[in-house]
Parts: C-alpha cells; sequence; structure tokens
C-alpha cells in the first residue's frame, strides 16, 4: 500500500513512531501524481525538489510535522505564484505568505502543489478555470464541483493527504461532496483569510479539505485562531478540537430544516440524506425539524453581496502593479480596459458587470441595501434555529457530479449548485460536508451539518461520531 | 451691479501617526521612492486592511477642537474609482458615517492677511461652519517622466483627514484667515504639520458669484493645485474677477475645474465637470465599524490642549500681555511654549515677551527648537526690571548671549556692565561734569532745559554707560536747582 493513499492522523502517528520518514510520503504522494494526474488535473503545478527539501527539514514533533498538503491556488505563498487559475495573474509571484501558510509552515507541514479552482473561485465546477478543466476521479467525464475542485479531486484521487480549499458560498463542502471527502468551512473569523486572495470579502473563509474528520479537526487546530492582520479575525481561544470531537452524539440535537427538502430534488441524494437522518435519531441524537424561513432567498442575496465585493476587489487587477499588462497600450485607461478585457475569462466579467450594477446610484437600494436587509433576516432565522439545536443538518449538494459542459451554458442552472450551501457564509456559521453514501451510478453524495458561530467543536462531534459507524469514507475511486 | 462670492473649502490634511492608516509601514514624508510599501499598502492581492487607532483619535482630536459632533459609531467604506496612483482602485474613506458632523472655524483677526487686519471683516470673529470630518486614506504619487511614468507608494495609504467647510466664506482674505486659523490649530493639537508645500495639507475651492441680494448660489467652478495659503488667496482673487466678467457680459459660468497657474498668476481649464461621478460606495468588508465610545474619544479628549485663542486671552488675562504680544506669541506653538517657560521664573512677563518678538525672533525665524536656555530670559527680564542694567545695555547683553549661551548676569559682569544708581558714586561724578561744563550749566540756568543731556552724557560717558540714567537725572536736577 501507497503512503498516498493514508489519512493524515495515521501518517502522523507512523511519522512519531519513526515508522516512516517524510520523504517516503512525498515520494509515494509524487509517484501517484504521476499516475492520476493525467487524467484528473487536480494540480496546476507542483515542486518535487522543493517538497523534498521541506521533508529533509520538516520538524516531526510539530502537530503537522512531515505530512504534505496541497494548497488552492488562491492564497499567497511567499515565492510562489498564485494565479487564481487566472490569465490576469499570470507572471505574479507572492511577495509574502498568507497566514495559514505561516501557521502550516510553524506547525512542520511540507507545501506540495497548488491546485486548480474556478477563475478567482468563482464557479460551482472549475471549468471556469483559464488553466485546465479537473475532473472527477469517480467519473473523469464528470466534474469535481468548484471552485475548489483542484483540491477536492487530489484528496479523493489519493494524490494529496489533504489539501486548504476556500469556501465563498459552498467552494469547499460542495466539491467536497461531489468527491466524496470531509470539506469544513468555519465560522466568518475563525481563520485568518490575510493572503487569501479576496472573491468577496464578507463571506470568504478558508478550510481544511480531508478524508477524515479528524484530519479536519487536526487541521482546523493548527490555522484557526486570532490575527492581528485581519480585522474581522475573531479574538477567541481555540478549543481542542480533537477531544472534543470524540464526545458522544447522546444528547445532540440536529435539526432538520424543512426548506431544505424542496420537491424536485434528486431522490438518491434526498434517501442518502433521510437515512443519515434516521441514523442520527437511532444514535443517540435528538432529531428535531426547524424553519430557515428566508432560506429560498440564498442564491439570490448571495449573488448580489459576492459580485457586489467582488466587483471592487477584482478592481485591482490593473497591470499597473503586477500581473499581465495589455502592450501597446495609449494610455492609462486604456491600459486598465485592455488588461482586464483580456486577463478575466467570461464569468468573471460576468460578476464584475453584475457587481458593478448592483452597487450602482440609483440601483444599491433596490438591490444591495435590500440583500444586505434580507441577509440579517437570514441571521435571525439561523440564531433562532439554534435555539434549539446543536447543529443543522441538510444536504450538501442538490444533485451528485454532473457531466463536465453540462451547465456550462446556463449560468443560473450553474448557481443553483450551492442552493443548500450559500446560507453558512451569508449568515456566517461554520458548515461541514462529509459524505454519506453513493448514487447508483457510483457517485458520492454528501450531507451537510452547520453549527453555531465559533462552535465548530459540535460540527466535528456529530460528524466524527456519523463517520466512527460509516465506511463511505473509505472507498476510493478506481483509477 | 456688484456681486459676491461664495466659497466653500475642502481641505485634506495628513496625520501625524507613527504609521500609516491601514499597515505597518512608517508614515514619512521624504523617504526614497517606494521604501515604506507593503503588501497591504502596494494592494497586493490577498493583502488586508487594519485601521490605525492613532489616525482615529486624531481625528476625533481635531474634531473636538473645532467643535463638531463625534460619532459614536463610524465605518469604512470603499470609493470605486480607476486612477493608476491608486493601488486598489478603491479608496477606503467614509461616506455616509463620518467620524465628525458640524463645528466652526471661528476667523481670527491676527489670521488675515495684513492689511485686512483693520478692516471689519477682519474683527467680526466669523464663524465659517463645516460640514463634516472625515477620515481616509491617501493615494500613491504619480511623477511623469520624459517617456514614462512613476509611481511612488510611500505615499500611498497614508492617514487622510478631510475637512469640509460650508459655503460661509465670502472673499479671498477670509479663505486666508479660515486657512491660517484651521491650521495653526492642527499645529497646536499636534495632529499634523500642515506643510502645503510638503502636500501635507492639501486645499480644494469651490468658488462661485452671485449678484448681491440673489438668494441662490451661481454655478460653481472648483479650483486644484493651491500650493499655499496665499496662493488660494491670489487664485480666488483672480478666478472671482474671471467669473465677474462672464457674468457681466451676459456670460455663463459653466461648472468646470480650474488649475492655478501661481507663476502666471491664472487659472486654467483643466475638465468640465460631466455629470457627477458615480463612487458607488459600500462599507467595506474587509473592516469592523469602529466604536469611538469605547476609549477613543476618551483618549482623544485627555489630549486636548489650550486652543490658540483661549491662550491668547489668557495671556491677556493672567499675565498681563499687549494684545499684539499675546497674539504674536499664541501663533507660534512652540514659541510660545518657550515663553511659558521662560518666563515662570520672573515678574517682569512682559520684557520676556519684548526680548523674545523684539530681539529673538529678528534674529531667529525659527522657533521650532530655541538653543538658549529659557532661564536666562527669565534672568535677563529680571536684570532689566530690577534696574541692575538698562535696557539698552540689555541689548548689549541679548546679542552675547545668542552668541555664547552664556547666563546674561555672567555676560554682565564680564562685559563690566553693571549698572551704577549708587548715588555717592553718582554724585562725584555729577559733580566733575557740572564742573567741567560751564557754558551747559549756564544754558540751563538760563531756562535750556535741555542742556541737562549734555551734562548727561557726560556721566554716561564717564560710565561706559553703567551709570543708571534716571537717577543721574534727579541728582544732576537737584544739584543744579541750588
Amino acid at each position: 500500500m501507497s503512503l498516498a493513499q493514508e489519512t493524515l492522523s495515521s501518517l502522523r502517528k507512523k511519522l512519531s513512531a519513526r515508522e516512516i520518514a517524510p520523504e517516503e510520503i512525498v515520494r509515494d504522494l509524487l509517484q501517484r501524481m504521476e499516475k492520476t494526474e493525467p487524467k484528473i488535473k487536480g494540480y496546476l503545478r507542483w515542486d518535487a525538489e522543493d517538497a523534498l527539501r521541506q521533508a529533509k527539514e520538516a520538524d516531526i514533533s510539530k502537530p503537522l510535522g512531515g505530512v504534505p498538503i496541497a494548497i488552492k491556488d488562491n492564497i499567497n505563498t511567499r515565492g510562489d505564484g498564485c494565479t487564481c487559475s487566472s490569465k490576469i495573474l499570470e507572471g505574479y509571484v507572492a511577495p509574502y505568505d498568507a497566514t495559514v501558510i505561516t501557521k502550516l509552515r510553524e506547525a512542520g507541514a511540507i507545501l506540495l502543489g497548488r491546485t486548480n479552482l474556478d477563475e478567482f473561485a468563482m464557479g460551482s465546477s472549475t471549468e471556469n478555470s483559464a488553466i485546465t478543466t479537473t475532473r472527477n476521479p469517480w467519473d473523469t467525464e464528470r466534474i469535481p464541483g468548484g471552485s475548489s475542485g483542484g483540491s477536492a479531486a487530489v484528496v479523493a484521487a489519493r494524490s494529496a493527504i489533504a489539501a486548504l480549499g476556500s469556501d465563498t458560498g459552498g467552494s469547499i463542502r460542495q466539491p467536497a461532496a461531489l468527491c466524496g471527502i470531509v470539506g469544513l468551512k468555519p465560522t466568518y473569523g475563525r481563520v485568518s483569510r490575510y493572503g487569501l486572495i479576496a472573491f468577496a470579502s464578507s463571506l470568504d473563509q478558508i478550510g481544511p479539505m480531508t478524508r477524515t474528520v479528524e484530519d479536519a479537526a487536526l487541521i482546523l487546530q493548527t490555522i484557526a485562531g486570532p490575527d492581528p492582520r485581519e480585522n474581522t479575525s475573531k479574538n477567541l481561544p481555540v478549543p481542542d478540537y480533537l477531544s472534543l470531537m470524540r464526545q458522544p452524539l447522546k444528547g445532540l440535537r440536529v435539526g432538520v430544516p424543512k426548506e431544505y427538502f424542496v420537491s424536485g430534488m434528486d431522490r438518491e441524494i434526498e434517501k442518502a440524506v433521510r437515512i443519515a437522518v434516521d441514523w442520527y435519531a437511532k444514535n443517540g441524537a435528538e432529531v428535531i425539524e426547524v424553519s430557515l424561513p428566508n432560506a429560498e432567498a440564498a442564491i439570490a442575496v448571495y449573488y448580489i453581496i459576492a459580485t457586489a465585493e467582488a466587483s471592487a476587489n477584482l478592481a485591482r487587477f490593473d497591470g499597473v502593479r503586477y500581473g499581465r499588462r495589455a502592450k501597446d497600450v495609449s494610455d492609462a485607461i486604456d491600459l486598465h480596459a485592455r488588461t482586464r478585457a483580456e486577463g478575466f475569462g467570461p464569468e468573471v466579467k460576468r460578476r464584475i458587470i453584475l457587481g458593478t450594477y448592483v452597487l450602482s446610484s440609483g440601483y444599491y437600494d433596490a438591490y444591495y441595501n435590500r440583500a444586505q436587509k434580507v441577509r440579517r433576516l437570514m441571521r435571525q432565522d439561523f440564531t433562532e434555529a439554534f435555539k434549539k439545536c446543536d447543529v443543522l443538518l441538510t444536504p450538501t449538494s442538490p444533485t451528485p457530479a454532473f457531466k463536465v459542459g453540462e451547465k456550462t451554458q446556463d449560468p443560473v442552472e450553474m448557481y443553483l449548485a450551492d442552493i443548500f450551501t450559500t446560507s453558512a457564509n451569508l449568515t456566517e456559521v461554520c458548515a461541514i460536508s462529509i459524505p454519506c453514501g453513493f448514487s447508483t451510478a457510483g457517485l458520492p453524495i454528501g450531507l451537510q451539518l452547520m453549527g453555531p458561530h465559533f462552535e465548530e467543536e459540535k460540527l466535528l462531534r456529530a460528524a466524527w461520531n456519523y463517520e466512527q459507524a460509516h465506511e463511505w469514507h473509505k472507498q476510493e475511486p478506481k483509477l | 451691479m456688484n456681486y459676491e462670492a461664495v466659497i466653500g473649502l475642502e481641505v485634506h490634511v495628513q496625520l501625524k501617526t507613527r504609521s500609516k492608516m491601514f499597515c505597518g509601514c512608517k508614515n514619512e514624508y521624504g523617504a526614497s521612492p517606494n521604501t515604506h510599501a507593503c503588501p497591504v499598502c502596494l494592494g497586493l492581492p490577498g493583502s488586508l486592511p487594519v485601521p490605525n487607532e492613532e489616525a482615529v483619535r486624531l481625528t476625533i482630536l481635531t474634531g473636538m477642537m473645532l467643535g463638531c459632533k463625534i460619532a459614536t459609531v463610524c465605518k469604512f467604506d470603499r470609493k470605486n474609482y480607476y486612477y493608476p496612483d491608486m493601488p486598489k482602485n478603491y479608496q477606503i474613506s467614509q461616506y455616509d458615517m463620518p467620524l465628525c458632523e458640524g463645528g466652526a472655524v471661528v476667523l481670527d483677526k491676527f489670521a488675515f492677511p495684513k492689511e485686512c487686519q483693520k478692516d471689519p471683516e477682519a474683527n467680526a470673529k466669523k464663524p465659517i461652519r463645516l460640514v463634516r470630518i472625515h477620515l481616509e486614506e491617501d493615494v500613491a504619487k504619480s511623477f511623469h517622466f520624459e517617456e514614462t511614468s512613476g509611481i511612488d507608494f510611500n505615499r500611498a495609504g497614508t492617514p487622510l483627514m478631510e475637512i469640509v467647510s460650508e459655503a460661509d466664506i465670502a472673499s479671498p482674505a477670509e479663505a486666508f484667515a479660515y486657512l491660517t486659523t484651521l491650521r495653526r490649530i492642527l499645529l497646536y493639537g499636534n495632529v499634523s504639520d500642515a506643510d502645503m508645500e510638503k502636500g501635507q495639507m492639501r486645499c480644494d475651492v469651490n468658488i462661485s458669484v452671485r449678484p448681491v441680494g440673489q438668494k441662490e448660489f451661481g454655478t460653481k467652478c472648483e479650483l486644484k493645485n493651491l500650493n499655499s495659503i496665499s496662493g488660494v488667496r491670489r487664485a480666488l482673487e483672480h478666478e472671482i474677477q474671471r467669473q465677474i466678467e462672464v457674468v457681466s457680459k451676459g456670460g455663463k459660468i459653466v461648472q468646470e475645474t480650474r488649475r492655478w497657474d501661481d507663476v502666471a498668476g491664472q487659472t486654467f481649464l483643466m475638465r468640465v465637470k460631466e455629470q457627477a461621478h458615480d463612487y458607488r460606495y459600500f462599507p467595506d468588508p474587509d473592516l469592523l465599524p469602529v466604536r469611538t465610545d469605547s476609549g477613543l474619544s476618551d483618549a482623544a479628549k485627555a489630549s486636548l490642549p489650550e486652543l490658540p485663542q483661549q491662550k491668547k486671552d489668557r495671556l491677556i488675562r493672567e499675565l498681563a500681555l499687549s494684545e499684539y504680544q499675546a497674539e504674536v506669541l499664541s501663533s507660534d506653538q512652540p514659541l510660545c511654549a518657550y515663553f511659558e517657560k521662560a518666563s515662570i521664573a520672573t515678574k517682569n512677563k512682559a520684557g520676556v515677551a519684548n526680548f523674545l518678538i523684539n530681539d529673538f525672533l529678528a534674529t531667529e525665524p525659527d522657533t521650532s527648537s530655541i538653543a538658549i536656555p529659557p532661564e536666562h530670559f527669565s534672568s535677563l527680564a529680571d536684570l532689566v526690571g530690577e534696574g541692575k542694567i538698562t535696557s539698552s545695555q540689555a541689548k548689549t547683553v541679548f546679542a552675547e548671549l545668542v552668541k555664547t549661551n552664556e547666563a546674561p548676569a555672567a555676560i554682565v559682569a564680564r562685559l563690566g556692565l553693571q549698572q551704577i544708581s549708587d548715588s555717592s558714586q553718582l554724585e562725584k561724578l555729577c559733580d566733575d561734569a557740572i564742573a567741567a561744563n560751564p557754558r551747559s550749566v549756564a544754558d540751563y540756568k538760563a531756562g535750556k532745559k535741555n542742556a541737562i543731556n549734555a551734562l548727561k552724557g557726560n556721566v554716561m560717558k564717564a560710565t561706559k554707560g553703567q551709570a543708571n540714567p534716571a537717577v543721574v537725572d534727579e541728582i544732576l536736577a537737584k544739584k543744579l536747582a541750588s
């Protein structure tokens, strides 16, 4: 068996026991990547030599010492590119480390490989990458989900032990569900955004994508915590996730929001999630039906707020200081306009235009302001719901992985892939997706758990207990 | 027909903080280009702003000094527009919840140009109301070379306060007084160095004219490139004339931005204002709202200085200075602080003020760091006040003092300048003078009272100027009368 197939926690045990060395893990992974990458294309690039050097220097006594982790290519790592899978960042080399990268380095992790994403994390299939299209390891005709599709695919394909993703409207959880892995979006403010190239600043969070709940807890333990470089990071101590997650289910109240089980949803997904709900009821948890009355507005609110913020966040890509620059321009305005026209892909342009529109004078109140009001109502809904329950249980994605090209012609249909996930970002709560079954076509199905602000331990406890009693996460795609 | 001007000013002030508005880079003028630039102030992807509390405190302090209402909660907004010297292509500013609202700058008589200080408008203590003061980040600075342009990001992210006045200003002299008074207050609060030539204080002007008696405003023009307070005055004088000429010939003013050329003494068209720019302001999601009632306001209140007007009143009331002395001293904070130190130990406070204003300022206009120990001024004033040296001797002592920083008493001893008031010593000298100048004595006795001066001159000469002239006068008069 290749070390690439093992989980982070099992590798850590073996490393601590001196049964294996970090270089062996890196070599096994590189070998695995050579085999799977031609089919999956989850990585944009990796530096084998540098990874082996890091492995040699790795301090095994550290919490993540000696374990390689793949990074979504929208997180700045000093000395490396950070493309956001966009042409506009061609040639950009990050002069600084994101806070999560600093924390991973300090915890002894090896940084190995940069993963593909929808351009600027805008998309749900990774087809919006301007560099390459990543395939789902369970069926390479299908998409891996997005926008952290590269990270999800390589973790599922066993060509990465674990990865970091970012989640603005479901970008960690939806690809995790579609690739049969664990994806955790922490509470807004729990993990520093400093160094994550912003899509929508009030929604973005970095989180772990792993094969087990325990691995997710391990990484969260390292990357969570206050950051003086981020004003919106929350100054709260980080609890001991690994021990809290092992608390028994007994007494945990699982809320099932009725609005998330809509007529017309995929039958196999509904069935798999219902079975999971029953499992919780039978295994010590208390299952309660709850209501989130404003849930149906989530997609509309999300696409107003996210695009508004993105329209300003992406304004800095103008060819003046870094990245791609249009040639033979006549003046500064021409430089801005042509650099952006040539550098951005169609979905990014669509969202910039949409965001510019909703902020325009005369439309601001009808769109942006109204969306903010509904966002506040949604937050109240969640606060009310969490008075009755500890976690909310829903499907992660309305469908299993769809075929490459299937939804690219209809942006709205693509947007609906995030129908169950955007609420957690809008309300800033934490959420996790874990495997809960397979469709008859053999495609993974994920269930989503959402928890109150800064109570990730409740999510991990609910998820870990479920995972202990099931084998879904142990299934490997045949490649 | 008579016309009147309606003027409003927008003043940008760079705050004197150690670091920039949203990052830890040094806030320093004059460093070599792009040496104070980090991922945050370069707007690199992934970087995030963290607000500088000191800048918030200084803005609150300014608001308190100007009598503004201080918001208990304020927020930062993004102002979206494209410009090569703006790293993020949005500026972090404050839109609908500024830190300060209202308040006023009361025009001080001595803040008017010298030749206007006797005019009624200079003595009206007119308040110029403020609309608001908000906090934002400065942009970078562009330089244009022959074939290329360069951008210096040292300035990018410097904390910048924008002070917006109502259109209460009615003349170029009032605009001059407004800026002078405002600048003085900013210096007092140590909020900014407010040097217009260094761009630490920048001023945009909105100006329109209307026939006297008309209520509606005329069409306004905006003036830019105003690099000094006197430049603002000159630009306004010119622009008012230009607008009156256009209007009185039946023409119409077009809303436009005009550039002041100080050398040519004219304004030139920069651009015609099209429809209002849509900046698409929205709350910056990277920045939490700032509460000022959680300590920031208290900190600002604790650093509130005595303001120029208060200081001036106190100098007149408590130290019995003349209005002129109080004005000169209070208009220069370092000089005034020095005066207060120098005058503590002496009763002759007006004497210290006189030495500083008449003698010191004549030799050394830079008052930021005065090398002479302040206690020397008190001793000098004491020597004069107690009649130990004459005023003209004091000038000699002062000239030495500036050169050597020696204690005045030591100078007096070294130069042998002690004033002689001892009558027995002087009586002998007076007798000698009377004996040696029979002609003057005769003249005096014949009614030419001035003739006593020649005798006195004799005594002074004999004592190398050390004789107390009042005592000599007295002795001579007594002797000649007998």
